[in-house]
């Protein structure tokens, strides 16, 4: 039988099959911090239990972490939540990459570029967006504290098998549109709940063209349709990307681990349940204008009619008229971060905008890179400066703004041009409103001081 | 875990879909280090205006929350079952659920059902209506029940077996430790491993 990729990779991690039971899959890779885990912990030590792979096992700080100040800048309750997370990692041997060590960052961000996430892996993390490693054919999703502490305690996690969706993204990129336009793109067709479920693969020429950073923002957002994972089949793009890095296999390893990756597309003829197409020659930037990822439009659209009682109770929320064009909206802040586009292409291609121009004097712009390694690199092209002249703040490696849990937050009322994934009400900040868009995009939204077409400025 | 078989109470709505699990428990809550204490914060944005639906009289004391479909989309927090849970939610019913959210229920002991739009919007109707009308959740004959009438749903037979005999599903792994080792013995040598 035909089988797509993430049938093999379930396959080949059932560690047991039992009739009237979910399959027992095995763990390659367990990621964790400071907010979803300490009451796994608890569990493990109330109940007398170790963690069984600590090898397989990786911590860092990263969703509150303060973005200048280090530790100390840290509220009581962070701090206490950063600490007991080194506790726990100090008492189970996991390593940790804690506030001020060189690799700390973003969960998301620190397993690829560490060479961790690799092809054909089962990855999870209390954190939704672990869908983002599915960017390298591993199949990776997020889990709930309990899961955490039974794969901590087992390295395995009971799950029922999902349903298999394909999106193909055919054609070609114009210039100033990007992976986050493709994924906007895609919500906006499914809506926010299509892929519930279910576990989806990208496919296609445009999603094939894309740099694994790009890949990683497609799969990043797939929890923002429903699917609880995405994934791209592993090609020289992705072989080429973690050749080197520090745990990527070396020498024999690495030939071996290629001959098995390249096995990893879905066969010729594999069924899917749902599939979905889309022309990336006809896309143009994205920006939302609501409460969830799928209330988004084009930048040379408008604000639509709202067409249900969210979209209604959307449109109060962020104060916007039915009818608005897009490039009308003016913006307080700017928020270029996440783990969805705070790699060192996202900052690339938003330097690239800003380079020379300033940020408008209404706005509060900020870069907060993926990671202190995203940081270093781009400290070492002079990006820094190129944000710094621009009037942007250059801060620390931490999930920041997109979720606010430390005091990099909106007030209410401010309208904010982010990169990150979700524009829930609240989410940047009681009261803030969000405007998802690419890393360009945003940029151009802080010279500008409104929405507006990057393209215009390209 | 302990056992969860039924649960009959009183309903409160919340007539809205894609509610996010941002909106149950916001994140300036979720620096607790406890799994429980979540209660006071539940909804804590949409309950600042002061005339949110749970804390209308009454609805005080519901023990089952009727909601629309995609309930608990977005973030995995744990926190938001946690919450339900502690503000006094044995039961939540919805014509849909976010995945991560669902299982996360179950773990929880909160017990998560789906029902066909139609029937749904019959429970809401009726909380809203006759906020004192019962309804009792029982997973051992798998219906919603209340007075005229009775809805069956289905459930994953394993997660129903978990919750009917408060199994505790760390202890039915650890029954395939020697399964798990055989497993790792065949992995290969050029998986990654941390240090
Ligand atoms: S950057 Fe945002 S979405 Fe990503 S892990 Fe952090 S809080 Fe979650």
């Amino acid at each position: 039988m035909p089988r797509t990729i993430a049938q093999k990779l379930w396959d080949a991690h059932v560690v047991r099959v039992a009739p009237g039971e979910p399959d027992l899959l095995y763990v390659d890779l367990h990621l964790v911090h400071e907010v979803t885990s300490p009451q796994a912990f608890e569990g493990l030590r109330l109940s007398g239990r170790h963690v069984r792979r600590p090898d397989l096992t990786l911590a860092t700080m990263d969703h509150n972490v303060p973005t200048k100040g280090g530790i100390k800048a840290a509220d009581d309750l962070s701090r206490r939540q950063m600490e007991l997370l080194a506790e726990n990692c100090k008492r189970e041997a996991i390593p940790l990459y804690q506030i001020g060590s060189r690799h700390q960052g973003i969960v998301h961000v620190i397993g690829p570029e560490l060479g961790l996430t690799q092809p054909g892996m089962v990855i999870v993390c209390g954190d939704s967006h672990t869908s983002t490693h599915g960017a390298f054919g591993a199949l990776a999703f997020g889990i709930g504290t309990s899961e955490v502490e039974l794969v901590l305690a087992t390295q395995c996690l009971p799950q029922k098998r999902l349903g298999d969706l394909a999106v193909t993204v055919s054609g070609e990129l114009p210039l100033g549109v990007t992976a986050k336009d493709i994924v906007l793109g895609v919500i906006g067709r499914t809506g926010i709940s299509q892929g519930q479920g279910h576990l989806v693969e990208y496919r296609g020429s445009a999603i094939r063209a894309l740099s694994m950073e790009g890949r990683m923002t497609v799969c990043n957002m797939s929890i923002e349709w429903g699917a609880k994972a995405g994934m791209i089949a592993p090609d020289d793009t992705t072989f080429a990307y973690l050749h080197g890095r520090p745990s990527a296999p070396k020498g024999a390893a690495w030939e071996a681990a290629l001959d098995y990756w390249r096995s990893l597309t879905s066969d010729e003829g594999a069924s899917f349940d749902g599939e979905t197409s889309i022309d990336a020659s006809q896309l143009e930037p994205h920006v939302t204008w609501g409460t969830n990822p799928g209330q988004v439009v084009p930048v040379t659209g408008r604000v639509p009619q709202p067409r249900s009682d969210t979209d209604e109770r959307a449109l109060k929320y962020m104060d916007l008229v039915p009818g608005t064009a897009l490039a009308d909206i003016a913006i307080d802040r700017v928020f270029i971060g996440s783990c969805t586009n705070a790699r060192i292409e996202d900052l690339r291609a938003a330097a690239s905008v800003i380079r020379g121009r300033h940020v408008h004097p209404k706005v509060r712009a900020m870069v907060v890179p993926g990671s202190m390694t995203v940081k270093r690199a781009a400290e070492d092209e002079g990006l820094d400066l190129v944000f710094k002249a621009a009037g942007f703040e250059w801060r620390n490696a931490g999930c920041s703004m997109c979720l606010g849990m430390n005091t990099d937050i909106l007030a209410p009322g401010e309208r904010c041009a982010s990169t990150s994934n979700r524009n829930f009400e609240g989410r940047q900040g009681s009261g803030g409103r969000t405007h998802l868009m690419s890393p360009p995009m945003a940029a151009a939204a802080a010279v500008t001081g409104h929405v507006v077409d990057v393209r215009e400025l390209l | 875990m302990d056992p969860v078989s039924r649960v009959t109470g009183r309903m409160a709505p919340i007539d809205r879909a894609d509610v996010d699990t941002d909106q149950i428990i916001p994140k300036q809550f979720l620096k607790r280090i406890e799994r429980t204490g979540y209660g006071p914060f539940l909804f804590f944005d949409w309950r600042a205006g002061g005339d949110f639906v749970l804390d209308k009289p009454e609805h005080a004391g519901a023990s089952v929350l009727v909601t629309g479909a995609n309930f608990g989309c977005g973030s995995s927090r744990e926190h938001a079952p946690w919450a339900l849970r502690d503000f006094g939610f044995k039961a939540i019913i919805a014509p849909s659920f976010a995945d991560i959210f669902l299982a996360n229920c179950f773990k929880t002991g909160l017990l998560a059902v789906t029902l066909p739009d139609r029937q749904v919007r019959h429970l809401i109707d009726l909380a809203a209506e006759d906020p004192a009308a019962q309804v009792t959740v029982d997973l051992e004959t798998q219906e919603v029940r209340g007075e005229g009438f009775a809805y069956g749903f289905a459930v994953d037979p394993f997660s129903r077996e978990c919750l009917l005999g408060g199994l505790d599903e760390i202890g039915l792994v650890e029954k395939h430790l020697s399964e798990i080792g055989a497993y790792e013995s065949h992995r290969q040598e050029w998986l990654p491993a941390v240090k």
